[in-house]
C-alpha cells in the first residue's frame, strides 16, 4: 500500500493520526499532517484506510 | 425547457418550512418532517423565515461530497446565502467560520497548532483534574443541583479560558454574550450588540498580550499581531469565534449526554461499569452522532453550478446540509435510531465536513472522554431530578440542549 497526503489541503484535524498514529503524525508549526511511513505494512491498512475515509480535507491518497 | 423551470417553481411554491419541529416526546430524534424528506430524496426545498428556498441536501453520501467541493461557499455575506437569522446590522465581523480560501485557510492555520492531538492528549491529566474539582464540590454541595450550572457549562468554559489566555472570572460576562449569539430568538441589534461586547472584550485582552505575551493561545496571536501577519481587529474576531465555539457546544454535549443516558439505563451501566478508555470513546462518538446538537444544518451557497444527485444546483442558490439526518442515515449507520455505545460510530459527521469541520474536535473529544469516563463512575447513583417532560430543552437555539438538567445522587 503507498499513501499520501496533500499539504496544501490538510485542515490539520488530526484524525489520521488518530486512526493510524504509526503512518501519520502533525507538524508542531500548524498541526499540518506528516507521512511517517508512505508504504505501511499489511497490519496497518485498515487504520489508513479509515484515516483516508474520515479525512475531512479529502487530502489522503492510497495506492494498492 | 420551460416544463423544468415551472417543476422547480412549484417544488419552492409548496417547500415546507424550515427549521421542522421536533415530536412531542422524543427529545433527541431529528424533527419527522426532515427524515421523511431523506425518504422521500435526496434534494428537495425548504422555506426558510425570510421566504427563501434554498436546497435541503438530505443524505449522508451527497452531503459530504458537497461540503467538501471547492464550488461550495460558507461566505455569509454572498447573496443567496441561507441566513439563519437577519444579518447583524452592519457586516458580520466573524472569523474564518464563515469564509472561503485562502482567506479561511490563511487565519485557521494561525490557530492550528494548539489542536494537533499531541497537544491535546498534553492538556488531558489538566482537564482530568478540573472535571475531579468540579465533581468534588458537586459531592460536597447541596442536591438537586443544575448540572449545566454546576459543570457542564464549567468543565469546557475553564478548559478555554486557560487554553486561550481568558480569565475564568469573567465567565458570567463572556457566557451570558455567548447565549445571545447563538439564541435564534433575539433581535439583529441584540445580538451585534452582544457580538460588540465580546469584540471589545477580546480586543482590550489582545492589547494585554501584545504588551506582554505569555504562553497562551491568544498570546500567540499577539505576536502575530507584532509581527503584522494579523490585525489586532482579525486577532479579535478569532478570539471571539474560539471562545463561543470553545464552551457552548461541549457544555451541551455533557448535559445533553447525560440526559440521554438516563434514558437509556443500559448505556448508561455499561459506560459506568467500563475503564476500558476506548469503550469511552467509542460512547462519545456514538453520543456525537446520535444527539447532533448542531441542528438547523450547515449553511453553504453555490458558487458555481453543481450537478449532483440527478439535479443541478445552480450559481447563487443556498444549500442547507443537514448533517442530523446524515447521522442517521440508514444506508451508512445500522439501526440508526438506536442508541448503542459499543457501535463504530467514528464516521459521523457532527463536527461537519470539509474545510471547515471543526477545528476544536481533537478537545471536544478529549474533554468529552474525560468527563463520559469519570461522572458516572464518580457519582453511580447519578439520576435526574425531575421527569423528562419538565425538562426545558434549547429548540430556540442554534446549538441544541437543555437549559437546565436537575440531578441528584
Ligand atoms: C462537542 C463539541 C463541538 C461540536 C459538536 C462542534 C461542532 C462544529 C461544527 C459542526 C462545525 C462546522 C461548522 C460549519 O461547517 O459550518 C464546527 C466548526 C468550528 N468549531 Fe466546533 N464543535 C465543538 C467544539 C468545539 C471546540 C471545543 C472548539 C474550540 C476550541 C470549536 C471551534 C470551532 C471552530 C473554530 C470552527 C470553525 C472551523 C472552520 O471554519 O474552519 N468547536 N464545530
Ligand atoms: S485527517 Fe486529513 S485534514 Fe486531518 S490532519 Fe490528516 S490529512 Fe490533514
Amino acid at each position: 500500500m503507498k499513501v499520501t497526503v496533500d499539504q496544501d489541503k490538510c485542515v490539520a484535524s488530526g484524525q489520521c493520526v488518530v486512526a493510524a498514529p504509526e503512518v501519520f503524525d502533525q507538524r508542531d508549526e500548524d498541526g499540518i499532517a506528516v507521512l511517517l511511513d508512505a508504504e505501511p505494512p499489511a497490519e496497518r491498512a485498515d487504520g489508513v484506510r479509515h484515516a483516508a475515509a474520515v479525512c475531512p480535507a479529502l487530502a489522503i491518497g492510497i495506492q494498492d | 425547457m420551460t416544463s423544468t423551470v415551472n417543476a422547480v417553481d412549484e417544488r419552492a411554491a409548496g417547500a415546507p418550512e424550515f427549521p421542522m419541529a421536533r415530536a412531542a416526546g422524543c427529545p433527541f430524534d431529528p424533527p419527522p418532517a426532515l427524515r421523511d424528506r431523506q425518504q422521500e430524496g435526496p434534494l428537495s426545498r425548504v422555506r426558510l423565515w425570510d421566504g427563501s428556498t434554498p436546497w435541503l441536501v438530505t443524505r449522508y453520501a451527497d452531503q459530504r461530497a458537497l461540503l467538501a467541493d471547492p464550488r461550495v461557499s460558507a461566505d455569509i455575506t454572498r447573496p443567496g446565502y441561507p441566513l439563519q437569522s437577519p444579518l447583524p446590522p452592519g457586516g458580520s465581523g466573524v472569523s474564518f467560520i464563515l469564509k472561503d480560501d485562502p482567506e479561511h485557510a490563511r487565519l485557521r492555520r494561525m490557530v492550528t497548532a494548539p489542536f494537533a492531538i499531541k497537544r491535546v492528549e498534553a492538556m488531558r491529566p489538566g482537564v482530568q483534574k478540573i472535571v475531579d474539582d468540579l465533581i468534588d464540590d458537586l459531592l460536597a454541595g447541596p442536591k438537586p443541583v443544575d448540572l449545566v450550572d454546576a459543570f457542564a457549562l464549567p468543565v469546557p468554559s475553564l478548559v478555554i479560558c486557560q487554553l486561550l489566555g481568558v480569565p475564568y472570572a469573567d465567565h458570567d460576562f463572556f457566557q451570558t454574550n455567548s447565549k445571545v449569539i447563538i439564541n435564534l430568538d433575539v433581535t439583529p441589534e441584540q445580538r451585534s450588540a452582544a457580538h460588540g461586547n465580546l469584540i471589545g472584550y477580546l480586543n482590550d485582552l489582545m492589547g494585554e498580550k501584545i504588551a506582554d505575551p505569555v504562553d497562551d493561545l491568544l498570546s500567540g496571536l499577539a505576536t502575530r499581531v507584532t509581527a503584522g501577519e494579523l490585525s489586532r481587529e482579525e486577532a479579535a474576531q478569532m478570539g471571539v469565534l474560539l471562545l463561543i465555539a470553545g464552551h457552548e457546544t461541549t457544555a451541551n454535549m455533557i448535559a445533553l449526554g447525560t440526559l440521554a443516558l438516563f434514558e437509556h439505563p443500559d448505556q448508561l451501566a455499561l459506560l459506568r461499569d467500563t475503564d476500558d478508555p476506548a469503550l469511552v470513546s467509542s460512547a462519545v462518538e456514538e453520543l456525537l452522532r446520535y444527539l447532533h446538537i448542531t441542528h438547523n444544518g450547515r449553511r453553504r451557497v453555490a458558487t458555481e453550478d453543481i450537478e449532483i444527485a440527478g439535479e443541478v444546483i445552480r450559481a447563487g442558490e443556498g444549500l442547507i446540509l443537514a448533517n442530523d439526518i446524515a447521522n442517521r442515515d440508514p444506508e451508512v449507520f445500522a439501526e440508526p435510531d438506536r442508541l448503542d455505545i459499543r457501535r463504530d460510530a467514528r464516521r459521523h459527521v457532527a463536527f461537519g465536513f470539509g474545510v471547515h469541520q471543526c477545528l476544536g474536535q481533537p478537545l471536544a473529544r478529549m474533554e468529552l472522554q474525560v468527563v463520559y469516563g469519570t461522572l458516572y463512575r464518580r457519582i453511580p447513583t447519578l439520576r435526574p431530578a425531575t421527569e423528562l417532560e419538565r425538562i426545558p430543552f434549547k429548540h430556540d437555539g442554534s446549538v441544541y440542549g437543555v437549559y437546565e438538567l436537575p440531578v441528584t445522587w
